[in-house]
């Protein structure tokens, strides 16, 4: 597989690897693919108080370009509303990363997990309900 | 050149010993004769090259030279044997026995006589890799006309018991096949012994050129082949084709090699794989793959759980080794040896193959354990499920967040 220096470089040197606490209330958390599938991504938030997205974690079992995918994505997430943050696509993703036709599903995995980690924070803080964990359930 | 990685796939191929290629190189320019030339010295002297070979051949295995087939590598060897063997017999019986671990050669040989009417049971051994004698005995039926069993798996290094599979064979008056390709120089092969009818051999595996195999035919009791390649009738018409003298030689020295030099040699390398073993048996959540007494001393198969196989093989750049996943341009399939012995997909995609041989050394093991312990970690910091199996959490319990949004179909990347 040729990969794109782009991706070597997010694959050796991974921006941003780690996690917040999931349970805090300025977290919102993302968990999308399957072990099955060869891709799990989680991806984490923290939103400050004015809207914006101060900080991105990730966490990825995947391929090089899940990986480099993943870690992408948490630099272009920090400075954006929610709401500019949905306009990421993985058309985006894809063509930063050059990835080969055969990767493009990680980029798709890529938006997926911004997607499912907004839900997450949306949901706690507009229900105020316990913040849930994406880890345990596939809401 | 740039800086190539360290070499850990001698089972995949081996480079020609520096003593077999300085044999192989007159034949090219100075003994040119075609060993079928009656007429003149130039056949003559070829002749007594390749009689020569067969003789280094037949000793390593302990057989009659007479015995000998050449063909162009163990590929076509198998070939020959269970389609030659099948249409030979085919009045005797219909029904081919093998294994699901097989190579394909001999796994896509027979389907290829289902295809033609034959019909075949594949065996899935025992989760250590070994044929289960009574399930094969089981398998057994009236019209069974040939078994095609491996000595040595390519991908596990398990060795096969064949002498009860043969016995069994014997008993039955079925036709019995061994594909020995990685098994030459690694363990005693003793064909007076053996209860085998056909045996396929390899060069490139035991340090000979690539190009060149060979078929023993055992002649008591006499085992008799269709041709598959039709000609000048060369090889008692076994297999026609102009002999390629040079690389014949290449097979019978490095074959004369090995039996020279096997038991010292094994035991050296057996040392070095102990040691890889004992490294990476200390990895957390590493399991070996196939039985490890039952085994040859140059093979070992690992799959590191929580760690992605692709990603892993991107991080083991340094060193040069074989992975249980097949990188195909559109998917990612996982070993089908690995998943006959009852792997789960993501260890079977997370394994690795390491394969040492005659030029490995002592600081390559260590540089290979280094390198495997500490891209492991990295991979497993970077991994959702390693936090996951820390934290307790049944990986198996949890429902994924797939078959909907994440496997929709993705937009067009614009170029």
């Amino acid at each position: 597989m040729a990969y794109s220096d782009k991706v070597l470089d997010h694959y050796e040197n991974p921006r941003n690897v780690g996690a917040f606490d999931a349970e805090d209330q300025d977290v919102g958390t993302g968990m999308v693919g399957a072990p099955a599938c060869g891709d799990v991504m989680k991806l984490q938030i923290k939103v400050n108080d004015a809207g914006f997205i101060e900080d991105a974690k990730f966490k990825t079992y995947g391929c090089g370009s899940a990986i480099a995918s993943s870690s992408l994505v948490t630099e272009m997430l920090k400075g954006k509303t929610l709401d500019q943050a949905l306009d990421i696509k993985n058309t985006h993703i894809a063509e930063e990363l050059a990835l080969p036709p055969v990767k493009i599903h990680c980029s798709v995995l890529a938006e997926d997990a911004i997607r499912a980690a907004i839900s997450d924070y949306r949901s706690k803080n507009m229900t105020e309900a316990d913040g849930y964990n994406a880890c345990k359930s596939a809401a | 050149m740039t800086d190539l990685p360290i070499y850990l796939d001698y089972s995949a191929t081996t480079p020609v010993d520096l003593r077999v290629a300085n044999k192989m190189f007159p034949y090219l320019t100075e003994v040119y004769g075609n060993p079928a030339s009656r007429s003149h010295a130039y056949g003559w002297n070829a002749e007594a090259a390749v009689d020569l070979a067969r003789e280094q051949v037949a000793s390593l295995v302990n057989c009659d030279p007479k015995e000998i087939v050449w063909t162009s590598g163990a590929t076509e060897s198998n070939n020959l044997a269970i389609k030659g063997a099948a249409h030979f017999y085919a009045a005797n019986g219909k029904h081919l026995i093998t294994i699901k671990t097989e190579h394909k050669a001999v796994l896509d040989t027979v389907r290829e006589l289902e295809r033609e009417g034959f019909t075949a049971t594949y065996l899935s051994p025992l989760e250590n890799g070994l044929v289960d004698i009574e399930v094969f005995k089981a398998a057994i039926q009236p019209d069974t006309i040939v078994v095609s069993v491996m000595l040595v798996n390519n991908e596990i290094g398990v060795i096969q018991d064949i002498i009860t599979i043969g016995n069994i064979c014997r008993e039955k008056g079925i036709i019995f096949h061994v594909d020995a390709a990685q098994a030459t120089g690694k363990v005693e092969i003793d064909l007076e012994k053996l209860p085998v009818d056909l045996m396929s051999f390899s060069a490139h595996k035991t340090y000979g050129p690539k190009g060149i195999g060979a078929l023993y035919v055992c002649r008591k009791p006499r085992i008799r082949l269709e041709a598959q390649m039709h000609g000048g009738g060369h090889e008692r018409g076994f297999r026609s084709g102009t002999l390629p003298v040079h690389q014949i030689v290449g097979m019978g020295e490095a074959f004369s090699i090995a039996k020279a030099e096997m038991a010292e040699e094994n035991a050296r390398i057996r040392i070095l794989r102990d040691k890889l073993w004992a490294g990476l048996s200390t990895v957390e959540e590493a399991y070996l793959n196939g039985d490890l007494a039952q085994r040859v001393p140059h093979n070992l198969n690992v799959s590191f759980n929580y760690v992605e196989g692709e990603s892993l093989m991107m991080a083991v750049k340094g060193i040069a080794v074989s992975s249980g996943s097949a990188c195909t341009s559109s998917s990612l399939e996982p070993s089908y040896v690995l998943r006959a012995i009852g792997r789960e997909d993501e260890l079977a995609h997370s394994s690795i193959r390491f394969s040492i041989g005659r030029y490995t050394t002592e600081a390559d093991i260590d540089y290979a354990i280094d390198l495997i312990k500490n891209k492991v970690g990295q991979l497993r910091d970077l991994s959702p499920l390693w936090d996951m199996f820390k934290a307790g959490i049944d990986i198996a319990s949890v429902s994924w967040v797939h078959g909907t949004e994440s496997h929709r179909e993705p937009e067009a990347v614009v170029a």
